[in-house]
């Protein structure tokens, strides 16, 4: 069964984490000799108890801490990445739209083009009636879609996801959900997604991955035998209640 | 606008009939507290003299408050540069939070002679602090992940600090201000107690002379020079804050 949407091969990015070693204070070993292949344009879901060093790999990805050894090696080398945090962190002092263009601004891409662009994926996440309201005056969900529209504007090669629905009420998150794998079809990008709800990480990813508590063992590495439309009525499909009961056996044993 | 002033505005008319009371029936001697309406007389009879002391302590209030929010807000951003330097000199800065002004304010004489420069000095000295303080917790306390997000898109320290941490910091800044406001005012009577001029000097000269209502209404201008100075800050506040910070908004 083949999961992958058509444009994936231009748009995504393939990783390859080889021997990554993450130490905290010299002595907090997070993660260690981890090993991770992922595909071009995949939908990888990373499954795990707190503390496991989920947050922590997914910043080394974003190049945002280096890791202390081992390397994590790209193609193309160079590319654009995003980074969606758990909650919407946006500037409050900004509207929608400003927030939005934020990273373009940053990028020196010029108002006009600027813009233009983020206008249009506004629009893709539904929110172009409020480009001019200001993040005060948003729900939670709303203000989730604004974080994913900023993130998407500079359209990443690479989406990293650091349980960015975990705060939201559930019928909100569920079409939040429908909404990113929509957008995932869409632009093939590679998203990593870092969730502790089995059901999200079944619902949403192509592949699933399960750590240990410990050190960022790996305890089950999954391709979901899922269907490449998703919508809600998938929820309650037994395939994938079946793929979740994998992913729960993995996490409950030690 | 009346629903606002009405609350503050009862038990001012309330503490004024009372002591007024107080004085005309004997309870509360008129030379140790004079009675508010003596207080008023004593307004209108020295106007001009008022009115001249009062712009000079307005003005010298005002520029050493000018000088304090614009070194403390470079000093503070140059201290959250950096740990080292926040640590070597951040207790140099606390330095400023606790001198004794009266105890300086002869020595500022000696430095800036009679008039002006020592008001603003002493002004200044005693306001600084407050802007350092709250400018630099402000700055320090920038959201790690957006800090993360400008990081992963390049931006500069110089763009990242114009355009996240000091508007992120700035209700923090406004709450120094308008401590340092208050303080600014004090600070410029001090300076005009040893240095000769405005409130601080009339406060000074009736003292000797056994004028209380003089001293009164000398006070009471003071008071409402730093209530201008604190409202002047709630303004601005209100106005740069309104969209988005929860201290501005009355409903969301």
């Amino acid at each position: 069964m083949s999961d992958s949407p058509i444009a994936s091969v231009e748009r995504g990015v393939a990783l390859r984490l080889e021997g990554v070693r993450r130490v905290f204070d010299n002595q907090l070993v997070v993660i260690d000799d981890f090993n991770l292949s992922i595909d071009a344009g995949e939908f990888l879901a990373v499954l795990g108890p707190s503390g496991c060093g989920k947050s922590t790999l997914l910043r080394m990805i974003a190049g945002l801490s280096p890791p202390d050894a081992g390397r994590i090696v790209t193609d193309p080398p160079v590319f654009q990445t995003a980074f969606v945090f758990q909650d919407a962190h946006l500037l409050p002092w900004r509207s929608v739209l400003d927030n939005a263009a934020l990273p373009l601004e940053l990028m020196g891409v010029a108002r006009e083009e600027r813009y233009s662009k983020t206008h249009a994926v506004l629009k893709q996440v539904g929110l172009e009636d409020a480009e001019a309201r200001y993040p005060s005056q948003l729900s939670g969900g709303m203000r989730m879609r604004v974080s994913l529209a900023r993130a998407l504007v500079t359209e990443p090669r690479l989406l990293l996801m650091d349980e960015p629905f975990a705060a939201l009420d559930e019928i909100t998150r569920f079409h939040l959900e429908v909404q990113l794998r929509e957008l995932w079809k869409l632009r093939g990008m590679t998203v990593i997604f870092v969730t502790h709800s089995i059901s999200e990480a079944a619902f949403l990813a192509n592949r699933a991955i399960v750590l240990a508590r410990r050190k960022g063992n790996i305890k089950l590495d999954r391709k979901l035998e899922l269907p490449v439309e998703r919508s809600n009525s998938l929820r309650s499909d037994p395939r994938l209640g079946e793929e979740m009961n994998r992913l729960m056996s993995a996490m409950e044993e030690e | 606008m009346l629903k606002k002033l009405l609350p503050p505005l009862i038990p001012f008319v309330v503490v004024t009939l009372t002591l007024e009371w107080m004085v005309r029936a004997g309870v509360v001697a008129g030379y140790l507290v004079p009675a508010p309406s003596a207080v008023f007389r004593a307004l209108l009879d020295n106007r001009d003299e008022l009115a001249a002391a009062m712009a000079k302590t307005s003005a010298g209030a005002l520029v050493g408050f000018a000088l304090s929010t614009l070194s403390g807000i470079v000093i503070a951003v140059l201290l959250s540069s950096s740990r080292v330097i926040q640590k070597s000199f951040y207790p140099y800065a606390v330095f400023f939070q606790t001198v004794p002004i009266i105890a300086i304010a002869p020595l500022l004489v000696i430095w800036f002679g009679y008039g002006m420069k020592t008001v603003i000095a002493s002004a200044f000295i005693v306001s600084i602090f407050p802007v350092i303080a709250n400018t630099l917790q402000g700055l320090l306390s920038t959201d790690p992940a957006l800090r993360d997000l400008f990081r992963l898109y390049g931006a500069s320290s110089t763009v990242t600090l114009v355009k996240l941490r000091f508007p992120a910091a700035l209700p923090q800044i406004l709450t120094g201000l308008r401590v340092a406001s208050g303080l600014a005012v004090i600070g410029a009577i001090v300076g005009e107690f040893i240095g000769g001029a405005g409130l601080g000097s009339v406060v000074d000269v009736a003292r000797t002379q056994q004028r209380v209502d003089k001293v009164f209404a000398a006070v009471l201008l003071a008071s409402v020079l730093g209530l201008g100075l604190f409202g002047l800050i709630n303004l601005i506040s209100a106005v740069t804050l309104r969209r988005w910070h929860a201290s501005e908004q009355e409903t969301i």
